[in-house]
Formats: C-alpha cells, structure tokens, sequence
C-alpha cells in the first residue's frame, strides 16, 4: 500500500497530458526520412538520455512513440527522424516550421553512458538504427575527453537511404572517431563498401575488457552482429542494443510493448546482451 | 461491531438505503447469463449467479474512457474527467475482488494512473461469498480465491434465513450505521459462519493436479512446450478470452474529432493481445505472429510474468476466458496439460 496523501497529489496530474511541440525546423533526409527540430513550450530542455524516446501526439491521428535523434547536449530543442511508413507518420511527414505536435516523455532507459566513460566504443548502426544512435554519437563527441577511441560501423540498403551523410562527414573528419560504411547494394556513385554489415566488424581492432558495442538496427541484424561482437569477445553486458516496439502508453500499461516478462517502455528500449538472452522466444534480436 | 447481519427479508430495504447513498450496481440476469448493471429497482437483483459476462472492470477500467480533450487552433490539453461519481459494487465474488487487486496492483505501481486511481478512489466494494461452485469452468479454488482475503468494504455471507456481514472498512460501517434492522453478529452467528466454511471445505477442492508453486515452476520450464502448439491450432483469435477477464487492461489509444473538427477527444479502448497486429511494429516485424505465441502469452501474463513482478497470479479462477472461448480452450484443462508434460522445453 502507498500513502494515500502521496496518492491523492498524483490522482490531480495525468501523465497522458502531451506538452506543446513547436516545429522550428523540418527537412527531408531521403525520400522517406524526414527530420524535425522541435522547441518545447518556454525553450524547456526535454532533459533526455541519449537512446531514450518521447510519444509524439498529432491530434486527431493519435500518438507513436519515436527516437530521439539528438544529444541532451543540444539544448533548448530536440531532434526527431521519422521514416514515413503509415498514416501518422505521412500525417507527420505533411507537418513543417511552425507547426504544433504534442510531445510526453522522454520515456525508458537510454545507453548507459555513465558505465562507457572510460570504454572504447564500437557503434553500429543499421538502416534506422542510426536515428538512435545520432543521440549517442552527438553525446559522444560532445563529452570526447570522456571516452576512448570510437569506432562507427554504418550499414544500409542503398547510398539513397545514407541518412546524416553531411554530419558523417563530419564526424569522420575528428581524431577520435574512425568510421566506416557500408551499403547492400552500391550505384555508380558509391565509392565505399559494398556488403552487409556484419563483414566490417572482423576488421575492427578492439581491446575487448575495455570496449562497448552498441548495436541498433532491424532485428535480423541484432541476431548477427551480435554473434560477431561476441565472436570478438566482447563480454555480454558490454554489448548494447536499443529494441523497436510499438508503445501506446510509454508508462508500462498498455501491454503493447511487452517482450515476455518486460515492458520495453519502462525496462527498455536499452538493454545489454547479458539481459537479452534471458528471453526465451519473443525477442527477435536475440543472437541466432 | 466487526460482524453484523441482515435478515433476508430486510434485505431490498438496505438495497434501496444503498441507492441513496451512491450509484449502485448489481448482478441481473440477462437471458441465460448474467451481467452488472446500474440497479433501477432493487427486485431486479440478483445474488446467485454464475460470474456475469464482463467483470465489474466496466465500471472502473471502462472500455471506452476519455482520456483528454484537446483542441487544436489554439493548441490546449485538459484532463476530460473532472468529477468522477462515488459509486458502489455490489454482491461481487471474491474472485472478481481478486482481479480488483490485481488491478490496484497494476495501475498503483509507477507511473500511476490517475484515470484508474480516481475511480478506485469513489468504489466502494459488498462483496458475497460462494458457498457452492458457480459451475464447472471455475478454478478459483486452486487460485486461493473461493474464500474472501481482504479487497472490499463489506463481506456478505448466507446463513440461511440471514446474511452476516464482514464490516472491513470504515466506507463499509458507514453504509450500516444507524440501521436498526442491521443488528450486531452474536456468537451463534460467528458459529453458523464458522460451520458455512467448513462445510464449504468439502465442496471447494483445488482444480489444477498441482499446487501453485508447481504450476509457475511448469511455466518457468515449458515456455516450448507443445501445449502451446496445441492451444494455438484451436484458438480462432476473436479475443473473447482476454475482454471478459478480470485482470486484463491492454489498451489501445485513439482520438475522435468533433464536427467543428478542432475539438475532439482522446479515449484509451480495451485491446487484446490475441489480435494479429497488437505487438507489430511500424517496419513490419511482428513479435507475436502466431496464434500459439499470443495465447502463450496471455497464460504467460497470469502464471508467471506477475507473479516474477508483483508476487501475484493474475488468474483470480473466476472461469469466464473458458466459459467465453468459442473453440473451447479450458484453462484449467491447459494447465493441468502443461502440467503433465515431462521434462524441460525451455
């Protein structure tokens, strides 16, 4: 039993009560990915971790839950990438400058920066995992001195698809970070690799005791990436991965999210290997 | 006064002293089954009859409940519920106050949902005990919820030409006090109660082949097992099973615009886990395809995952998922298959 005067104070709030979003900024990445920049309500920091997400309200089309793509370092907006895939995110997708979402959260658990100070990193992002993982990176080279050598192992289907191809450059461009793409299959412009993204991963040089490997992606990569990350014996709590669900409620309710025992919302969408193999059978991601 | 009781005939006055105080729902009968409904005329109740259609969650877990209204030029949210109506179950099974608590549970554990707390907040709960089985679908023997154990504010008990009160709370002693036909419980009632429960013992016998414990070790162990398989091939996905059960609260989200289309309103519905597209997500993948994986899950939701989280089975054996399947998925026969199963399908 809880103390009812705590109780009472709790019943005059709703957490499913959005705050006001205004769009500040919005532009086409590819033909399907579309970025916005939204500014709360008073410039409020959404006070976010890396890898967490906020449910995005388009009145009228309900609500989704979506990534944030920028770092809790960049202060005063946020940043979200949006694939258009269905009927909120086309209505999403319809939405620019000055237009007005309703924006709960953050909600769940991010990366967990505060154990990988001091760590090397091995990020690989696959398709949309990159949206994420932009959170992370941003966060990264934000707070370098924090951290070791960095290395980014980017995958997708087709250059078209090469989401943050100008902030790529520029992460390529610093000391720290080593980064490396690659696409399934190239056209006449595509100088860089051709292959899926597990063939970059035996040609990483890596300390294993002292790097984390953070993983995003669709789960038929986890299944595999995972196997090679573990191949280079990286222990299973250092391995690091974000899983997709498609949350109603972002408050461990509405039982949309939930992977067996788990409300991804609340215990997730970070989770380590060390917990993810515990699943016995409805986590995809799970390494085959 | 922890005791009290009401002549029988005494009763339908009570009844309508209830009425005046709060909104009052009761079992009726309905065809050849029952329902909880807002009482008009007290004659209409009923107190013995097989759990009603839907649980009282109706009433305090709605499906179809304002969450929010909004309007979108200028841009404002509010709550939709301002005032929330005090309100009052009565004759409820201890098997459906045991899927009250399973909800408390649920809606209390952080983050809180005040939606559900208000309406808890205003429930006052007369609950009756079973001195027979409701039929043969009920397992609420082997779940520990065929005698009462706390949940509500009075307790009734049939003792023949009488019912004697159970006072567990300070709402419930308001609802007697004053009344000069409720008379303080003597000793020769406590031993007519005494002899209802041990009579009752004879009747009451636990419906799994195994007890509890053993039941959550065979679902730690045979999460593969062909049971699942087996359940799956029957199941036709209609989601019956997971509407009329007591401790299910999935919820989908969902706005309605009004005709000036800048007003309108946000409502949480009951969804199930049995529909094919409740756990996919928008690039296609689904965690839950198959029928056997759904089932699977919503016995996983009552034998095991809660209990590993809050130390609590959510099956309260109240039978209606059995009674209400249309391919006839027992579950207590599915349970005691699993439990017959040998070895480990991990």
């Amino acid at each position: 039993m809880i103390d009812r005067e705590i109780l009472l104070e709790k019943m005059k709030t709703s957490p499913y009560k959005p705050m006001r979003g205004k769009i500040m900024e919005s532009r086409m990445l590819t033909e399907k990915e579309k970025f916005f920049r939204i500014e709360l309500e008073g410039k409020i920091n959404l006070g976010h971790e890396p890898g967490q997400f906020v449910m995005v309200s388009i009145f009228g089309y309900a609500e989704a839950p979506i990534s944030i793509c920028s770092s809790p370092t960049d202060k005063g907006y946020f940043d979200l990438t949006v694939r258009n895939v269905g009927v909120f995110t086309d209505k999403l997708h319809k939405l620019g400058r000055g237009d007005i979402v309703g924006i709960r959260g953050p909600f769940g658990k991010g990366f967990p920066v505060d154990r990988m100070f001091g760590y090397d990193l091995v990020i690989v992002a696959g398709g949309l995992g990159i949206v994420p993982l932009r959170s992370l990176i941003r966060y990264v080279t934000y707070n370098k001195n924090d951290f070791g050598h960095v290395q980014i192992l980017i995958g997708c289907k087709t250059p078209k698809e090469f989401l943050f191809q100008e902030e790529t450059k520029e992460w390529m461009k610093r000391a720290e970070i080593k980064l490396n793409c690659t696409v399934d299959k190239a056209d006449p412009e595509w100088k860089g690799n051709v292959g899926l993204i597990t063939t970059l991963i035996p040609g990483v040089d890596i300390f294993p005791a002292r790097t984390y490997g953070v993983v995003v992606g669709p789960p038929i990569m986890y299944r595999f990436v995972i196997r090679e990350l573990l191949n280079k014996n990286i222990p299973e709590h250092q391995i690091i991965v974000s899983l997709e669900r498609r949350m109603r409620c972002g408050l461990g309710k509405c039982g949309h999210c939930q992977v067996e025992g788990l409300y991804i919302c609340q215990s997730g969408p970070v989770f380590d290997y060390s917990q993810l193999k515990n699943f016995k059978g409805e986590c995809h991601e799970k390494a085959a | 006064m922890k005791y009290a009781t009401i002549k029988k005939e005494d009763l339908n006055r009570w009844l309508q002293h209830l009425q005046k105080r709060a909104r009052l729902y009761a079992p009726k009968k309905k065809e050849n089954l029952f329902i909880f409904r807002p009482v008009k005329d007290v004659n209409e109740i009923t107190l013995k009859y097989i759990p009603t259609i839907l649980p009282p969650k109706k009433y305090y877990f709605p499906q179809k409940e304002k969450l929010l209204k909004f309007t979108l030029k200028p841009f404002k949210t509010a709550k939709a519920i301002k005032e929330f109506e005090e309100y009052i179950l009565f004759a409820v099974h201890t098997c459906d106050i045991a899927g009250i608590q399973c909800m408390d549970v649920v809606f209390r554990d952080s983050p809180e949902d005040p939606n559900y707390l208000n309406r808890k907040d205003k429930m006052t709960i007369i609950g009756i005990e079973c001195l027979e089985y409701c039929d043969k679908f009920a397992n609420c023997t082997s779940m520990g919820n065929h005698v009462p154990r706390g949940g509500y504010d009075l307790m009734m008990v049939d003792l023949g030409e009488k019912f004697i009160l159970h006072i567990n709370s300070e709402k419930g002693e308001k609802l007697i006090h004053g009344l000069d036909y409720i008379k303080e419980a003597d000793e020769k009632d406590m031993l007519s109660l005494e002899r209802a429960r041990e009579a009752k013992k004879k009747v009451f016998k636990e419906e799994f082949n195994a007890s509890l414990p053993v039941v959550y070790e065979a679902f730690d162990k045979r999460f593969n097992s062909d049971v699942w398989k087996d359940v799956g091939r029957r199941c036709v996905a209609c989601g019956n099973c997971t509407t009329v059960c007591p401790t299910c609260y999935c919820f989908d989200v969902m706005d309605e615009m009004g005709l000036s289309f800048n007003e309108g309103m946000r409502y949480r519905i009951w969804n199930s886990c049995q529909m094919d597209d409740f756990a996919k997500v928008a690039g296609g993948e689904d965690f839950r395809k198959g029928r056997d994986t759904r089932q699977r899950h919503r016995y996983y939701r009552k034998f095991k995952y809660p209990v590993d989280k809050f130390n609590r089975y959510f099956c309260t054996g109240c039978g209606r998922c059995t009674r209400a399947c249309m391919a006839e998925i027992n579950l207590v026969e599915t349970v005691n298959a699993l439990l017959a199963e040998k070895g480990e399908q991990k």
